[in-house]
């Protein structure tokens, strides 16, 4: 039994199942992140008077992220060409090339994920706060080993652009701990929602790397019986990845620029 | 509008490949692909799930009557089951708190939304427009597995300590994060399974829709139905993410800890709680409802369509005003979007944004009621047949009509002051979706049974089923508007027995002894209302092979395309793709040989 | 063979457009950053600035790459409902939060 118009366009409407279905799938996917963008919005203008942080992500990294992610995006739309233009091998060099700047992505936030997880602020049972990140080899039972700085204010906290540079080794004995709390989630409002849009959006690079995966290996077998139906997949695929390009656009200023 | 012409289009050729048997068991019946049999599991899960939402309710309303005594029957096996919150068969306030939680989630969200939009939208829509499947059969089916599953995980948080969400079907935050049980948990990741579940399923509805109509289809001759499952199916498409997100967070903040929705300095037990804070209750509740507003109509819009077929179906005479009513399901249907705050009046909100608020939801009443005098329009004048779906179908105007019209005073600021989060609202959303959408769906189960079997279900049973239900509906939910404007809160254990007369005699304003005499009353209706059911129960079972076989493919004389294939239809649908040529409701035709013109049948020239 | 030099015309035209595409994305985006650290007297214009830049490489993305600009009527009219509701969520809520009367 064939269902129509899985191939070929329907002709009053101009578009064949699978586009309509994604951009249908794209649309609750903006309602999505539109209710997440939405939650910071409303959080970071209601946060209470020096609360939020400022500078505390990495700009040069999400710079090179966004770049990645952007260079990817032509990649696939290229692939996309390729399978048009019934080029196969163009199309494996692109959705290649699209792979490994997904991964490079994906390993880049993994990376500032983990100089976040090992970030620490310390406070102390005299008041005094430190922050920096552990060290972990040198930390013992006794004490704790920070590379990073006093602080008096856990105001001063809140802007991480000036405090690079003044970092030095700090060695603290456990017994003088109160709190000690790593830079995760649930450290502040604006990491918890740094990590949950950010891991929305890696969970969805990681579901397009792994369609792209699937095309460019097994799924490529198609190409050889309908090409017209691989180059749909691969236009839909593209569609996709786009969207978590597009969200990433966003991600990246109201983030780490503001 | 896309303008579809029937010249343009060319079909690809599809042959009928004969009948299913050529597969398994295990694909035919539960991995199927077809969209008809995804559509009776998503019918028979669903009704379980209705009967199940049903019980718990039971159980709660004895406690209400009957505060602190044990529950008939049943008692000995909720503790065997639940243990200690079921002590001695008492249903203490915690388990009152997770039932009632539960009832709502499982009756919104597993029961009515599956049965409406997941079992009548993927049976019929293909049929409706001519078309062999859906338009993703394998994503259908993960849909319906994703459902299940949800359903599972919800079910599932009952056997665990501490038990199942206790905080409503809305889960508001903070109280919602900070009851100390895994509950909760379980209610957020069945929530996600379940969203999924209905995103894939709107997908799919609406890409078949728009792409695999007829030849000669056009938007304009869509049954009514069709464009109620659109309409539904946008909304659950664009709204539901929104409370996805919702509920990603309120997992984060149950799980990792962090302070979404939990404000600073939120003490919890008298101490202060060990959180960040910084995060907006109020957050959550503009979230939840901007899903669970477009909900509501998820719930009528398909119930609707249901009703307008059976309607025109028994009317013998076309509907009245069909262009009004699809216009006034697309305007209801965008305006519910931006609806959505007339449930939070009381939080605090200012009177402009209020005002706001007021105005949109005072405007959206007029395309329900532009929908609802369509359908009484149509009456004028018809040759009315009176049988089982007929019934449901008629009995749905005016219930319909009491859940509309009691929303009025709630849609108001200043009346919602004396009603909100009284048995007003309880009473009033009911009447929206007991008698209102279920009656539809009782009338839709009955209508379009001889289609799914061959057979008919019995008609003494059906009356009597539908009039012990239409009595005790009413029994049940006619005294809660009095209890409500008596001042009595839902969601109280002991069924506001704190504060009536009988515990402090004397202080103005608790609630009178006729008031809390109702509780009893109602518990009384409810236990009438389920022995109502089992007609309906045993009926559908014993139809399914014992009912009277209806004569031909077509028993009700029905215009739409589900009507024109073979009984049951096959894998594939059609014998031979359909041309539509007219409407869908062509009756009361007096130059035909019947009364009717199908969809799909040539215009024949005339020689007269 | 019409068809084939046509073809291979179009992908090499692809290639171009994809390779411009990117420039423009990668100066936008420095731009974006430069303007993000610039000592500008207003935040509020800043991320402004940011937001109008994050918008033209959105905009590149969509209308170029995912090619919405030769898209269907169909995908218009629903991208148009999608902003249209996501602006009425963001918008409504925080226009409530706005006018909460504070204690």
């Amino acid at each position: 039994m064939e269902i129509a118009y899985t191939v070929h366009a329907r002709p009053d409407t101009g578009v064949y199942n699978a586009k309509l279905g994604m951009w249908l799938f794209l649309a609750s996917e903006v309602m999505l992140f539109g209710g997440l963008f939405s939650a910071y919005v409303f959080l970071r203008v209601g946060a209470p008077p020096d609360t939020w942080p400022q500078g505390w992500l990495n700009v040069p990294l999400g710079t090179l992220n966004t770049l990645l992610l952007a260079a990817s995006a032509v990649t696939t739309f290229l692939a996309w060409a390729a399978c048009k233009a019934r080029r196969l091998d163009q199309f494996k060099l692109h959705t290649g090339l699209t792979l490994l700047l997904g991964c490079i992505f994906l390993g880049i936030k993994g990376y500032e994920y983990h100089d976040k997880w090992t970030h620490y602020e310390l406070r102390l049972k005299d008041g005094r706060i430190a922050e920096g990140h552990l060290v972990g080899p040198k930390s013992t039972a006794e004490a704790v080993v920070l590379k990073g700085r006093w602080v008096e204010d856990r105001r001063q906290l809140l802007d991480g652009r000036r405090s690079r540079g003044t970092w030095q080794e700090l060695t603290i004995p456990r017994a003088d701990i109160d709190r000690m709390q790593n830079y995760a989630p649930r450290h502040n409002t604006f990491l918890a929602i740094y990590y949950t849009m950010t891991g929305l959006h890696g969970l969805h690079v990681l579901g397009g790397v792994v369609v792209f995966a699937y095309l460019w290996g097994p799924g490529s077998r198609l190409w050889h019986v309908d090409p017209e139906h691989f180059t749909n997949r691969v236009e839909v695929a593209g569609l996709f990845w786009h969207f978590v390009d597009l969200v990433w656009i966003f991600l990246f200023p109201v983030l780490y620029l503001s | 509008m896309v303008q579809a012409t029937t010249r343009s289009i060319e079909f690809p050729a599809r042959e009928f490949h004969g009948p299913a048997h050529a597969t398994g068991f295990w694909r035919t019946y539960v991995f199927s692909t077809d969209h008809k049999v995804i559509g009776i599991q998503y019918g028979l899960t669903a009704l379980c799930f209705l009967l199940l939402g049903f019980f718990l309710i039971l159980a709660m309303r004895w406690q209400i009557a009957h505060p602190g005594e044990p529950i008939p029957l049943v008692g000995w096996f909720l503790e065997k089951v639940l243990g200690s919150p079921a002590s001695r068969g008492i249903m203490s306030p915690d388990l009152y708190n997770m039932f009632g939680a539960m009832h709502g989630t499982i009756m919104v969200f597993l029961a009515i939304v599956p049965l409406a939009v997941g079992a009548f939208g993927n049976y019929l829509v293909p049929l409706m427009i001519g078309a062999n499947d859906m338009a993703f059969p394998r994503l259908n089916m993960i849909s319906y597995q994703l459902y299940f599953l949800g359903g599972v995980v919800m079910l599932a948080s009952f056997l665990i300590p501490g038990g199942a969400a206790q905080a409503g079907w809305t889960s508001y935050s903070p109280l919602a994060t900070v009851i100390p049980t895994d509950g909760q948990t379980f209610w957020l990741i069945g929530m996600v399974l379940l969203i999924t579940s209905s995103l894939l399923g709107s997908i799919n509805i609406i890409t078949t829709i728009v792409q695999l109509r007829a030849p000669g289809l056009t938007w304009m001759r869509l049954p009514f139905f069709v464009w109620a499952q659109l309409a539904a199916s946008f909304l659950l498409l664009l709204a539901f993410p929104p409370l996805e997100a919702a509920g990603i967070m309120q997992l984060m903040d149950k799980v990792a800890g962090t302070s979404f929705f939990l404000p600073t300095g939120l003490a919890v037990g008298g101490a202060t709680a060990q959180i960040s804070g910084g995060g907006s209750p109020l957050l959550w509740q503009h979230l939840f409802w901007f899903l669970a507003h477009p909900e509501v109509y998820v719930l009528i819009l398909p119930a609707m369509g249901i009703v307008a077929e059976v309607l025109a179906n028994n009317i013998r005479k076309p509907l009245w005003g069909y262009r009004t009513m699809v216009y006034a399901v697309l305007t209801l249907s965008f305006l519910s979007f931006i609806v959505w705050a007339h449930h939070m009046y009381l939080t605090g909100m200012g009177t402009r944004i209020s005002t706001f608020f007021q105005t949109t939801t005072i405007i959206i009443s007029i395309p329900s009621v532009i929908l609802l005098t369509c359908l009484l329009m149509s009456l004028w004048g018809g040759s009315i047949r009176i049988h089982t779906p007929m019934l449901f179908a008629l009995a749905f105007l005016p219930m319909f009509g009491i859940g509309g019209l009691t929303g009025l005073p709630l849609g108001f600021a200043a009346s919602d002051i004396q009603l909100h989060d009284t048995y007003y609202v309880i009473g009033h959303f009911h009447y929206v979706v007991a008698p209102g959408t279920i009656f539809a769906l009782f009338a839709g189960i009955y209508h379009w049974f001889p289609k799914l079997t061959g057979r008919r279900m019995n008609e003494f049973w059906g009356r009597v089923h539908f009039w012990c239900s239409f009595l005790f509906m009413n029994a049940v939910f006619l005294p809660m508007f009095a209890q409500g404007f008596a001042g009595m809160l839902r969601r109280m254990a002991d069924g506001g027995l704190s504060y009536s007369a009988r515990i402090s005699p004397g202080v103005e304003g608790t609630l009178s002894d006729f008031i809390l005499g109702l509780n009893n009353y109602i518990l009384w209706a409810a236990v009438g209302l389920g022995l109502a059911q089992l007609p309906f129960i045993i009926n559908l079972f014993w139809s399914i092979w014992r009912g009277e076989r209806v004569q031909g493919d077509n028993p009700w004389q029905a215009t739409t395309l589900e009507w024109q294939t073979p009984t049951p239809p096959p894998h594939g649908n059609f014998l031979r793709l359909p041309q539509v040529y007219r409407g869908p409701y062509e009756y009361g035709r007096l130059d035909e040989d019947g009364d009717y013109l199908p969809q799909d049948r040539p215009p024949v020239a005339h020689t007269r | 063979m019409n068809d084939t030099s046509s073809s291979v015309n179009s992908y090499r035209a692809a290639v171009c457009q994809g390779r411009s595409v990117l420039l423009i994305i990668a100066a936008v985006t420095l731009c974006m950053v430069g303007v993000a650290h610039a000592p500008l007297p207003d935040a509020g214009l800043r991320t402004a600035l940011v937001l109008v830049a994050a918008g033209v490489n959105a905009i590149l993305v969509a209308g170029r790459l995912m090619h919405v600009l030769q898209e269907r009527h169909v995908i218009f009219v629903l991208l148009a409902f999608t902003v249209l509701f996501f602006v009425a969520l963001m918008g409504l809520c925080l226009w409530a939060h706005g006018d909460t009367p504070k204690p």
